[in-house]
């Protein structure tokens, strides 16, 4: 089993919710973030005086899966939340030793 | 005697108008502040409405407002408000209104002006000191300087008892001086004595909640139809001039300082809008029951435009004034009570006077010069010497820890928000215990 976190924009939360819910991801969980990466960050000005907020607003969302839908899921986060421009995210990948569904105590590829 | 019913009504609605102003500065101020400091931000102002009230009656009402003193102050003839329950007092209609209206519409200006101070010092003053600092500050400051510009004794100029601005014509008809640049000398001064916030200025402070700073700028602009046509202390001619100025120059205001700020910054932001409109209500205030409409517009663009570009000074200098009580009060006010000296008309009324743009010449301009900076020099010298010694003695900053953890809980044992639904509290004592009462633990 496998963890993947996506850190993407906001606005393409919804899009990317719709295009794993069409290819059969069931669950997931979503946070607000907020980083920076190599776009550094944007400025605020507040009665003239201007500041650069270097945390973006951002969300992350981890999604629990079987090793074989791996590669396909992260190719639709991927797609659905590319813009071509800077700050788009990134998409990260980590094994997972087990998982217990918490109503029925059904652990593995079962709790999933 | 009969009394004038309109009158009075107009007078006691004007007194709550005003009053609103008070809790209305502190949405304005605290959405200005962090999310850890708001509760304190808004205590500022909330103490203070039980202090200045409490000390007007016992005194503070006779030092402004006696017949016993001279020009610098008003005596103690008053204490109590003895000789003023059941009496009446002249506003220049027919009839009279109960002298308790006139008190308690005062009391409302010297609620307010302590409350503005409290912006200049944000996020870092021990509450305890600004509790005690709003006492001596009334007592020392405002109520004298009330006096000198608001008491005209018994008749209208040079009459037996008046102050002793008041005496020399200066004009100020709500309070440019003795409220705006009184408070914004004070900030001034207090900005000095506490010093900078920790990280200040090269971390952001952002404001935590704008809503609440535009909810806070339109109570204030509400309640100040009553504090400046609640003036004329009647259902008047002159009290619609000033409603009419009022509203032009602060609409006018909003518009200059987004002006500025989208050539100067880009962006027309709802901070510039909410201060706009503040700076405006603060210039027309001295001068709304002497200047035409076109003249208010006129007062309006020169406060919003101006206070937009002196809110940058204390970067300058290094000051932090947190919520630009300078840049706003002391600035606007100084706009507004000069502007007199240019745009006063007798066309709108007779008791003004024309100033340089009306036929005047300069001698207004000077008069008001007078005023103006008579006021400013004694708040800030008193306010410093003031600041300074409780300072010493008691400590006007809270830690450093506690700075930085958030004065709202270090001051008050409260967060203004609880963001997190879970659970995570035990009693301690008091109605939330289920224990019996003799295993209660005290909190010490």
């Amino acid at each position: 089993m496998k963890l993947v976190t996506a850190v993407i924009k906001p606005f393409k939360l919804d899009d990317v919710r719709s295009a794993l819910e069409s290819f059969g991801v069931h669950g997931m969980t979503v946070s607000e973030a907020s980083g920076y990466g190599r776009q550094k960050g944007h400025t605020e000005v507040y009665r003239g005086a201007e500041y650069t907020v270097d945390l973006v607003p951002k969300i992350r969302l981890e999604v629990l899966l079987d090793d074989g839908d791996v590669d396909d899921v992260v190719e639709v986060i991927v797609k659905t939340s590319q813009t071509g421009r800077i700050g788009d995210g990134k998409v990260w990948v980590i094994p997972i030793d087990s998982v217990v569904r918490v109503r029925t105590g059904e652990r593995g590829v079962e709790a999933l | 005697m009969e009394i004038s019913a309109g009158d009075t009504a107009w007078v006691l609605t004007s007194a709550a108008l005003v009053l609103l102003m008070t809790p209305g500065l502190a949405f304005f101020y605290g959405g200005m502040v962090r999310s850890k400091s708001v509760l304190n931000m808004m205590m500022m102002s909330f103490i203070t409405i039980g202090i200045v009230a409490v000390l007007w009656v016992l005194y503070g009402y006779s030092v402004a407002f006696g017949d016993d003193g001279n020009g610098f102050w008003g005596g103690l003839g008053s204490v109590g408000l003895s000789d003023v329950a059941g009496e009446l007092a002249a506003n220049g209609g027919v009839y009279p209104i109960p002298f308790l209206a006139f008190a308690m519409f005062q009391l409302m200006f010297a609620i307010i002006t302590p409350a503005l101070i409290s912006g200049a010092i944000a996020d870092r003053a021990k509450f305890t000191t600004w509790a005690v600092f709003v006492g001596l500050w009334a007592t020392l400051v405002y109520f004298p300087v009330a006096h000198w510009v608001f008491d005209f004794g018994d008749d209208e100029l040079g009459g037996e008892g008046d102050g002793w601005l008041a005496g020399l014509g200066v004009l100020d008809f709500a309070g440019g001086t003795a409220v705006h640049i009184n408070a914004g000398a004070a900030g001034l001064a207090l900005a000095f004595v506490l010093g900078r916030r920790i990280g200040w200025p090269k971390t952001l402070m952002k404001p935590h909640n704008l809503p609440f700073v535009l909810l806070g700028s339109a109570l204030l602009w509400f309640g100040w139809f009553g504090f400046n046509a609640g003036s004329a202390l009647g259902a008047n001619a002159t009290a619609a001039v000033a409603f009419a100025t009022t509203m032009l120059a602060t609409a006018t205001g909003v518009l200059s300082w987004l002006l500025v700020e989208r050539i100067r910054d880009g962006h027309l932001t709802s901070l510039g809008a909410a201060s706009g409109a503040v700076a405006g209500l603060v210039a027309i205030t001295p001068a709304c029951a002497f200047v035409t409409p076109i003249g208010a517009v006129a007062i309006g663009f020169l406060a919003g435009t101006l206070c937009a570009l002196a809110v940058g000074l204390k970067f300058r200098f290094g000051f932090d004034d947190s919520l630009d009580v300078v840049g706003i009060h002391l600035v606007g006010g100084l706009v507004g009570s000069l502007a007199i000296g240019l745009f006063a008309s007798t066309s709108v009324n007779e008791l003004g006077k024309d100033g340089l743009f009306y036929g005047g010449g300069l001698d207004v301009l000077g008069t008001q010069a007078v005023g103006s900076f008579a006021v400013l020099g004694y708040s800030l010298v008193i306010t410093l010497i003031l600041g300074l010694v409780l300072h010493k003695t008691l400590g006007f900053r809270v830690s450093e820890e506690d700075e930085i953890t958030g004065i709202d809980l270090a001051e008050h044992a409260e967060t203004a928000y609880e963001l997190f639904s879970g659970g995570g509290s035990s009693p301690t004592t008091g109605m939330a215990t289920h224990a019996a009462p003799a295993e209660r633990k005290v909190n010490a």
